[in-house]
């Protein structure tokens, strides 16, 4: 995006939407690459065993989901702030 | 244990409760008291139509057969879901400002509205979803006849096929009767979506129930689960890595393609803020759903007997721990899990077939007199969706019945996502590149979906459609081309294999086509429109030129939205363009917003295809936007033209003013100058005529006297006519009338004869003349009486106004390359700075002394002949008396002044000095 009219530099409130924009961009590429961890960085031939697999992906999942809920909320509250 | 009856009445009794909560919320919005309706809760529940029968029997039994595998068709999803922001929020946004009617909707929309494209998904979506149906209603007639089969003494299913057929039946009711009460698409169908959220509910706690008792129940806890986990047959997996990551893609594209998931999060969206809490509770939503599958599977590979179909554990388990109502519980989960999606999927199935396909047929068999015959198109419309219903729902029969409700649930789900994913191409490259076209994403569809046809779908059919020895060796004996073994990816997991085979082509078709391809500038319109959605909500600029008129497009848009709705939206417009009367001018705004409402109704295809028939203009050609920009371009042209002519007026009017200001002072000077001449004519007048008067009416004057007298009288009349002379001199001078007697002479000579001339003058005081005799001698061609008059001129200036005690002028002459300098320098007083601009205008006297005989003529007479004679007279500052230069060109013609002073280096010529 080359926007002439866009500021180059833009204050701290907006800023911080940025970030959290990108962080809301970044999160499944985080997740993608925290499930498919176990699967794909396991040794060559080693079957997967499912009880710490289990507790660790439902780790994960919930450690994505309370991620995804922060952000979401604070997207939200900048959205109400902004109207 | 569970009499039939009694099942029978609850499975009937749950089915009148959700008919009644589906009824209650039309109601409530319908009196606009169903905002609850619209809360992001209920909208995350009713994704959960993701979870399926297959989901929630067959993942128990996806566990049980192959450990953690099952995860991933959660997992997949909950990634998508993390990535709402830049995937789901531009999908649903793009659904709400095109209203998006459904997937193939989307992506005919996308392509240049290509009814074509339409049809070619519509096709894929029930080919793919068919399989799915049949699923649904097999899981049904499975669960029926597990409850059936635990009953002491066993009383046996009466009939299993009659069984399915009349869940297919009923589900068919509740779909027709609330998935085609309104028309337009757009409109949410919030007692099917209030319907589907409760059911969500239930199975939820079903799962969950069944999960709590299995671990707390069974097993003594959640550390003795871990432990029998760990002890199980499926305590390790091999879970092979490409298989996992393959499966987790397959489910997360399934999400966004299916047809039922598009339907519940794109086209039943409400508000777009809804995704920002779906995008967390609904993931949530999936953890809980599979949160208990592994220990349910682990318990019942434990205590169940061998042979049991894993498929069941989730109903089998408590039927054998004899705890009925848990079974019921979980009987009524897995019938919401099935007829949700079935409901759901039948609305959105019937919306593609009704639209794009029933829909065109019925326009083109009219003609071209289109909407515009007499006929209900609302009414057509909406049996056309019935019966789409009808028609989904007997496939999915007819499908049950084919493959006899055989197959592992697992592996139909498989094949079903595998086909509706051939979309993805076309519809993540739809929304994020602008360079796909039409054509490129038909090829990649076509391709795509034929490999999954050969390569999945047929052989899941079994024997009498693809007899064994063709799976195995290829069709003819070759064997690259044998279904599992296809391109030589033989020793690969056959779901990995399928995924490649189908979707890499597809991708590769697409992406290759797009590239060589050029798109119809309507296709590269509605591309900037989709890609560019979230960066600005415009309108695309489809309809340039109309010959439309209001009236055709009323009775047209009543027949397919209704009568009241569609006289609302015309006065509305008619009111924004400030109207007065119901029907709005047929502009180019008007006719896309209706064309957008429209869409939601039968479509945008359909929808375009329409409004063409009235509006004359099937789609905008190259040759429009030409023509446009043409127009633009001459307008800019003209415009342009318009603002040259206005300046070019602007300043005419301003020259107008200065010569009219110019004209204004001449007639002041003329009248001033008329004024001043009589003034001057008549004082010496006045004067003649007193002493003529004396002279003759006094009879005793002496000799002395007289000769006084006339002698006054004689001055007088010479001064009459010197300032006569002069006028008539200045008038022929200034009317450009004289006429100039060039000829060569010297300068030495005109002064030395203007010297002489003032001398004769008794008037005026003696003066000293200073000359430079060497200098003067200058060769020149000019008018000599002319430049002796100057000279006299000036001269007599200086005897008449110096002031000094003894007088002296100093004549100095200098040679310039192409001119001739002659200053007049006196030793007087000089002449104040605000006067030296005056002394040249006529009749302009600084003072009145010793102004005897001067009019104030002389030198503007002087200031005339020397422009006539092609020089300049100036005043000259900075010397110690009065001064004046007269700058001389060397060759008077007559045209060209020279510039005083221009240069000061003497010129060779100067040696004919």
């Amino acid at each position: 995006m080359t926007d002439p009219l866009r500021p180059v530099f833009v204050e701290r409130r907006a800023y911080r939407r940025r970030r959290l924009m990108d962080a809301a961009r970044l999160l499944p590429f985080v997740g993608a690459v925290l499930i498919l961890a176990p699967v794909v960085l396991r040794p060559e031939g080693r079957a997967m065993t499912t009880a710490p697999t289990l507790i660790y992906l439902f780790a994960v999942w919930f450690g994505l989901i309370v991620g995804a809920a922060l952000i979401a909320r604070r997207l939200d509250d900048e959205d109400r702030g902004a109207d | 244990m569970v009499p039939f009856n009694v099942l029978l009445a609850v499975a009937l009794g749950y089915v009148a409760f959700l008919f009644l909560i589906a009824f209650a919320a039309e109601r409530a919005a319908q009196r606009g008291r169903g905002f609850w309706l619209r809360s992001p809760a209920i909208y995350t529940l009713s994704l959960s139509v993701y979870c399926t029968a297959w989901t929630f029997y067959g993942a128990v039994g996806y566990a049980a057969r192959s450990g953690l595998e099952y995860l991933t068709i959660y997992l997949g999803p909950t990634i998508v879901f993390l990535a709402w922001w830049s995937l789901l929020r531009k999908l649903v946004r793009i659904g709400r400002t095109q209203r998006i009617t459904s997937i193939a909707d989307l992506i005919s929309s996308r392509y240049g509205k290509s009814p074509g494209l339409a049809v070619f998904v519509t096709v894929l979506a029930v080919v793919g979803t068919t399989p799915y149906i049949a699923l649904q209603l097999q899981s049904v007639t499975l669960s029926f006849s597990v409850i059936a089969r635990s009953v002491d003494g066993g009383w046996a299913l009466p009939n299993v096929n009659a069984t399915a057929f009349v869940v297919a039946a009923g589900l068919a009711l509740f779909t027709i009767l609330f998935g085609t009460r309104n028309l337009d698409a757009n409109e949410r169908h919030h007692g099917v979506v209030t319907a589907i959220a409760v059911e969500a509910i239930v199975k939820l706690v079903a799962l969950l129930a069944v999960g709590v008792f299995v671990v707390w129940g069974i097993a003594g806890g959640a550390s003795d689960m871990l432990s029998r986990i760990a002890r199980s047959p499926i305590a390790e997996a091999a879970a092979p890595g490409p298989r996992w990551v393959a499966l987790t893609a397959l489910s997360a594209a399934a999400i966004i393609c299916l047809p039922r998931m598009f339907q519940v999060m794109v086209v039943e969206n409400a508000d777009e803020r809804h995704l920002s809490t779906a995008a967390w509770a609904f993931p949530l939503y999936l953890l809980a759903m599979s949160l208990f599958v592994v220990p349910i599977a682990v318990v019942g590979l434990e205590i169940l007997p061998e042979g049991q179909n894993p498929d069941l554990y989730v109903l089998t388990l408590p039927l054998q721990e004899g705890r009925e109502g848990l079974a019921m519980l979980a009987f009524l989960g897995g019938f919401s899990s099935a007829t949700s999606m079935v409901i759901v999927a039948a609305i959105a199935l019937s919306t593609m077939v009704s639209n794009h396909i029933v829909m065109p047929i019925w326009l083109r068999m009219n003609g071209g007199r289109g909407a515009t015959v007499s006929g209900d198109v609302r009414q057509i419309v909406l049996n056309a969706r019935r019966a789409s219903i009808g028609a989904v729902l007997l496939l999915g029969y007819l499908y049950y019945r084919l493959t006899g409700g055989t197959e592992a649930l697992a592996s139909i789900g498989l094949i079903s996502f595998a086909g509706v994913v051939q979309v993805l191409p076309a519809l993540v490259g739809g929304i994020f590149w602008r360079g796909a076209t039409g054509r490129g994403a038909a090829t990649g569809l076509a391709v795509g979906f034929a490999v999954w046809l050969y390569a999945m779908f047929l052989p899941s059919f079994g024997d009498w459609v693809m007899p064994a020895h063709v799976l195995a060796e290829g069709p003819f004996g070759v064997g690259w081309l044998a279904p599992e073994r296809l391109f030589g990816l033989g020793g690969i997991d056959p779901m990995l294999r399928a995924l490649l085979v189908s979707l890499g082509p597809n991708t590769a078709a697409f992406v290759v086509v797009s590239l060589l391809d050029f798109p119809s500038p309507l296709d590269r319109l509605q591309a900037a429109q989709f890609v560019n959605v979230l960066d600005n909500s415009r309108r695309p600029a489809g309809w340039a030129d109309t010959r439309a008129e209001a009236e055709d497009l009323l009775v047209m848009a009543q027949r397919i939205i209704g009568a009241d709705e569609a006289r609302a939206i015309f006065a509305e417009f008619a009111h924004e363009q400030g109207k007065a009367g119901a029907l709005p001018d047929p502009t180019p705004a008007f006719i896309e917003r209706l064309e957008r409402e429209l869409a939601g109704s039968v479509g945008a295809a359909t929808a375009h295809a329409m409004i063409a028939q009235i509006t004359g203009g099937a789609s905008i050609s190259v040759e429009d936007l030409l023509a446009v920009a043409d127009e633009t371009a001459q307008m800019m042209e003209h415009s342009s033209q318009l603002e040259a002519k206005s300046r070019e007026l602007a300043r005419t009017a301003r020259q107008l003013q200065e010569v009219n200001e110019k004209l204004r002072e001449l007639s002041e000077q003329k009248d001033a100058f008329l004024s001043q001449v009589s003034h001057e004519l008549r004082t010496p007048m006045t004067s003649i005529r007193a002493f003529a008067e004396i002279l003759m009416a006094e009879d005793g004057l002496s000799g002395e006297e007289v000769r006084r007298y006339s002698g006054i009288i004689h001055d007088e009349s010479l001064r009459l006519t010197r300032l006569l002379d002069d006028l008539l001199d200045l008038s022929v001078l200034e009317n450009g009338r004289v006429s100039l007697d060039s000829q060569e002479c010297n300068l030495h000579d005109i002064i030395d004869s203007a010297v002489k001339a003032t001398e004769s003058i008794i008037s005026g005081r003696a003066i000293e003349i200073r000359r430079e005799a060497t200098a003067e001698n200058v060769r020149l061609r000019t008018d000599p009486d002319r430049l002796r008059q100057v000279f006299i001129n000036l001269i007599t200036n200086a005897r008449k106004y110096c002031a000094a005690a003894s007088p002296v002028l100093r004549i100095r002459v200098r040679v310039l390359r192409d001119g001739i300098i002659v200053d007049f320098i006196d030793n007087g007083d000089g002449i104040a700075p605000q006067h030296r601009d005056i002394i040249f205008e006529k009749f302009s006297r600084l003072s009145d002394q010793a102004a005897a005989g001067s009019a104030g003529l002389g030198l503007a007479i002087c200031r005339e002949i020397v422009t006539r004679l092609g020089g300049s007279i100036a005043y000259l500052a900075g010397e110690a008396g009065t001064a004046f230069r007269v700058t001389l060109p060397r060759q008077a013609d007559g045209r060209a002044p020279v510039r005083a002073g221009a240069d000061t280096g003497v010129s060779s010529e100067g040696e004919a000095a």
